[in-house]
């Protein structure tokens, strides 16, 4: 059960600190960015401590802000470089990073880079940014990747001109090589290894070149690849067939903002878009019942195969690449209440979905069935 | 020239001394100011250097009251929802919930800002916080009241429950003193407690009230009687039950037999030697003056009005409020002058819906309150179509006046849209004109600007922001990022401007840049011939490139009889042919070649037909002329082979 808790602001990134894996706890604190305000924050919250059975809701679910700094700019994109520090992309052009003391529960600056991202003349924002400790990749409108290191004050590595459009989003594929997502409907692969400026690899949709805004790479199998863009179209990627998409899926109505899987149980997928709706997608593969018997409860959307899956172990095949709705089950759960304006941003761990929307709202949902 | 209704306010402006002219210019939401030097008489002085933003409205900037406005956006939009073809009267409890939801809402936010007035440490923000509590107080005072009246529309019998409810709502004090006094070492002693009983008494809280006499006559022995008669009488007061098989008829009766009752004990003197029960017992009868005794208690007249309602008139119909509700405040503030408050309410018991809005409006410097309450009103189809000077009706005006101010907020103009989406005659015009001047930093606020746009097909703001955006990219050389805006806006004449600038830059630096966007434009190479071109061009030197040369050759002659080329570009794509025509092998046919020679024909003539009256470095001219020449000799070579070569016969 989700209720809104209006937060004053409108919300663009919202992001859980991340828990140990060792550590069976669920997620208890998520950070969250402003955009469009003329003070820009970036806010701590907590939802409690959750000693309490899981049939009760109200009051003890509703997040509590424990302390906010304020942000230059607005909130493009925000990640945890580890437990303490949040890294984030600003429309400045500025990357910086921020400490939560989690002792006097205060933020400060740790460090900033003011103008990584420019024009000759003017700023330009800075649209992602993803880390994997100490190292931080950011893209933004001028279309330059940059490498930065936590604990160096300049820049490691720029790429200059690596795409003649804005990039969108950038995640990692392996530990030395990102994807990145542009508004001319392009994923290009970069290895860092390599010391030129043009990616290894450039894949695209045949057909009208959309937008691309988000991506997200499948925890187990690396070479799948999930993106969103303007039409709102769920695109799934197998990087390693060459140039074309294994599986669209026609999810919202308009652009869709972020796509997540489920870091731990890959089979879920979460998207959300501009048309106000965040969709739970759920995957299983073919079982031995027949399909009359399996019986779905909720719609599915037609998935339409953009080419059939390459010869080989076919149990191996993810389930999200077999475009075949004969072969998978796919189903779609809409999980917010009623509609609202544009949900920007979710993040997704364990059972516990948070997400910021347009109408200054949060939602936080702790039962996410996975 | 309308009549105006209250005497404006006067502002001062902080640094401008009085008697200096002021010169102003009127903003979408706001007023600038500034001194002029302009002086009627003296010697003129340094004036003010500043100019000043008046600004009516600083709710919207408050971070609290924030959440109000988009929470009822929230609700305004689920409202608008509902269907139309259901009748009415099956739609009241939809009505009647989303009303006690805006007031939920109102009530949460004066909850956060009293907690917040309480915390602060500054007395300017404490002040203020309290002014705005205060406000919010009297809105919701106001909306109750109006959803008891005119939403819920309580017939008589159920009327005064509900008014009492609303009174109750609204008289928190009581339950607080309570309280203290049941705390207290010994609650009778306490000096409060006849106040809280008669209090109970005066709201109609017959319970608790006698719950409170139990403890003074358990210490009484002596006038247990009396005690045991005033808890009968309490007790016996008949309550209508609207869901009863009561009719109002039978309750009355019921209830004048009870009145009657208490009459008689207070005329035989039963509570004589009590002059608290006596007193309790002249309230429960109605009795005016016992009343107004008592106004610290009562603390307003339409507390007085319900409390008098209930005990002379407890079937009082909708209709007949009015006369009461006039007399009441007469009686109660009788010298003092009726504040703003008061004409709300005393023209919402006049079921003057009109003028409560009127009031509303000119009371407070938000439209919020005002639109909502009559935007919810029109839909329970509660107001009369009444044409404005303007042409619309009230509550689109009113959401129109609203909307508007909120879209003069940096961030809140999201929420604006929807309404104007729901004024159906003068929304669009409006957003129109207001969306085009959001300011667009990013390009995700582009975006989403863009895609309010779209949805509304309103094709020309489209364009504009497009083009906006692209004009920006391709000032600071983001070429990819220029043609997707194009792309988008479908503006196929900036399509060519940028496929100029890529040419242009191939012509000055022998490549091309952006090679990732050039290759892989797919479909979007349609949009325009020059586009198209380009594509082809790029496709040309590739083929070049893997040494296709029939291919590549082919392409190139399309690329000029097809006349997809400009004609400026012929002559790059003639001299592009040489190395073609050089080569060892024929590649062009001597058809083809025959057509080449065509093309170069055109092209020399219409150089020198241009040619004369215009002044061209000589220098120019002689390379010009050199490179015809090259190609005429090739031309004729290649046509020489070629015609070998196809007359030969293979043996």
């Amino acid at each position: 059960m989700e209720s809104a808790k209006y937060v004053s602001q409108k919300v663009s990134k919202t992001r859980w600190r991340p828990v140990s894996y060792s550590s069976l706890q669920q997620p208890d604190v998520f950070v969250t960015g402003s955009w469009d305000n003329e003070d820009n924050k970036i806010s701590v919250w907590s939802i409690g401590n959750h000693g309490s059975s899981g049939q009760d809701d109200g009051c003890e679910g509703d997040p509590q802000l424990i302390c906010e700094y304020k942000h230059h700019g607005d909130v493009l994109d925000l990640q945890f470089l580890d437990q303490e520090r949040i890294v984030t992309a600003s429309s400045t052009g500025a990357v910086t990073i921020y400490r939560h003391h989690q002792n006097s529960q205060t933020i400060s600056v740790s460090h900033q880079w003011a103008r990584a991202h420019h024009y000759p003349s003017d700023n330009t924002p800075c649209t992602g940014v993803v880390c994997s400790s100490p190292e931080i990749i950011t893209v933004g409108e001028d279309g330059r990747i940059i490498v930065f290191r936590a604990d160096q004050e300049g820049v490691i590595r720029v790429i200059e001109n690596a795409d003649s459009s804005t990039i969108h989003a950038v995640t990692y594929l392996r530990t030395t090589e990102i994807l990145t997502v542009n508004s001319i409907g392009q994923l290009k692969l970069w290895d860092l290894r390599q010391q030129s400026n043009s990616p290894s690899q450039i894949l695209s949709l045949s057909g009208d070149r959309v937008p691309l805004y988000c991506v997200d790479r499948h925890p187990n199998q690396q070479h799948i690849v999930a993106t969103g863009g303007q039409d709102g179209m769920l695109c799934v990627w197998d990087v390693r067939q060459g140039n074309m998409p294994s599986s669209l899926m026609e999810a919202h109505s308009a652009e869709m903002w972020e796509v997540h899987f489920h870091p731990t149980n890959p089979d879920h997928l979460f998207t959300c878009s501009e048309d106000g709706s965040l969709l739970h997608w759920e995957t299983s593969s073919h079982s031995d019942m027949p399909s009359f018997l399996q019986g779905g409860r909720n719609t599915s959307l037609t998935s339409r195969s953009a080419m059939a899956p390459a010869v080989g172990n076919q149990a191996l095949i993810s389930a999200w690449l077999s475009g075949d709705s004969s072969k998978c089950r796919l189903e779609t759960t809409h999980m917010l209440p009623s509609q609202t304006l544009s949900v920007n941003s979710l993040d997704v761990l364990g059972q516990c979905l948070v997400c910021g929307t347009d109408g200054e709202a949060i939602f936080v949902n702790r039962q996410v069935p996975v | 020239m309308e009549e105006v209704d209250v005497e404006p306010a006067v502002t001062y402006i902080p640094g401008i001394r009085p008697g200096n002219h002021m010169g102003f210019a009127w903003g979408p939401g706001d007023i600038l100011v500034y001194e002029t030097l302009y002086k009627a008489s003296g010697a003129k002085g340094s004036g003010c250097a500043f100019i000043h933003m008046v600004r009516k409205d600083e709710d919207i900037y408050s971070p609290i009251l924030r959440k109000l406005f988009n929470e009822s956006h929230h609700i305004f939009v689920g409202l608008q929802a509902i269907k139309e073809d259901l009748p009415s009267k099956s739609k009241k409890p939809q009505f009647v919930s989303i009303s006690r939801n805006y007031r939920s809402v109102i009530r949460a936010c004066m909850e956060e800002l009293q907690q917040v007035a309480v915390s602060t440490k500054e007395t300017e923000m404490c002040t203020q916080y309290g002014n705005q509590v205060s406000i919010l107080l009297a809105i919701e005072l106001i909306w109750n009241l109006c959803e008891v009246l005119f939403i819920d529309a309580a017939p008589a019998g159920s009327l005064l429950l509900h008014l009492l409810d609303w009174v109750r709502l609204h008289k928190a004090d009581v339950d607080e003193k309570a309280k203290h006094v049941l705390q207290s070492d010994s609650p009778v002693e306490h000096n409060d407690y006849w106040d809280v009983v008669v209090s109970y008494v005066l709201q109609g809280r017959l319970e608790e009230a006698r719950q409170m006499l139990v403890k003074q006559a358990s210490l009484q022995p002596a006038s247990r009687n009396m005690y045991k008669l005033m808890d009968n009488l309490l007790s016996k007061m008949p309550f209508y039950n609207p869901g009863g098989t009561q009719t109002l008829t039978e309750f009355d009766v019921k209830w004048r037999n009870w009145h009657e009752e208490v009459d008689r004990c207070l005329k035989d003197n039963s509570f004589a030697s009590n002059r608290h029960l006596e007193l309790i017992c002249k309230i429960i009868l109605g009795d005016e003056d016992t009343l107004l005794e008592h106004k610290e208690l009562l603390s307003t007249w339409y507390h007085f009005l319900v409390t008098r309602l209930l005990y002379c008139h407890p079937t009082v119909k909708p209709t007949e409020l009015h006369f009461y509700a006039q007399s009441c405040m007469t009686m109660f503030l009788d010298s003092g002058v009726p504040e703003p408050l008061d004409n709300i309410l005393l023209a919402a018991f006049e079921f003057d819906i009109h003028q409560v809005i009127k009031d509303c409006s000119i009371a407070l410097n938000n439209w919020w309150f005002v639109a909502h309450l009559t935007d919810l009103l029109d839909h329970c189809k509660l107001l009369q179509s009444h044409n404005l000077h303007f042409g619309s009706n009230l509550r689109e005006f009113l959401l129109l006046e609203y909307a508007a101010g909120l879209f003069t907020h940096h961030s809140l103009w999201q929420c604006a849209v929807d309404y104007f989406d729901h004024c159906p005659e003068f929304g669009r015009v409006y957003l129109e004109l207001q969306i085009e001047r959001v300011p667009l930093d990013t390009e995700r606020k582009a975006l989403k600007v863009l895609r309010i746009c779209e949805e509304r097909q309103m094709s020309e703001q489209v364009r504009s922001i497009c083009k906006i955006m692209a004009m920006r990219a391709l000032r600071n050389n983001r070429l990819g990022s220029a043609l997707s805006w194009s792309i988008r806006a479908k503006d196929a004449a900036f399509a060519t401007l940028i496929s100029e600038r890529f040419l242009q830059d191939y012509c000055a630096k022998g490549t091309f840049s952006d090679l990732d966007l050039i290759d892989n434009l797919g479909p979007a190479m349609l949009l325009s011939d020059r586009l198209t071109f380009l594509g082809k061009y790029r496709e040309f030197h590739k083929l070049y490139g893997e040494k296709r040369f029939r291919e590549a050759a082919k392409l190139l002659l399309s690329l000029m009889t097809a006349k997809i080329a400009p004609r400026s570009f012929w002559m790059t794509l003639l001299t592009d042919a040489l190395p073609l025509l050089e080569q060892k092998e024929v590649i062009f046919s001597a058809d083809q070649t025959y057509e080449l020679m065509f093309c170069l024909e055109e092209l020399t003539s219409s150089l020198n037909a241009a040619a004369p009256g215009t002044d061209r470095p000589m220098q120019e001219d002689d390379i010009e002329v050199t490179k015809v020449e090259l190609l005429r000799l090739a031309l004729a070579r290649n046509l020489a082979s070629a015609i070998v070569k196809e007359g030969t016969i293979e043996t």
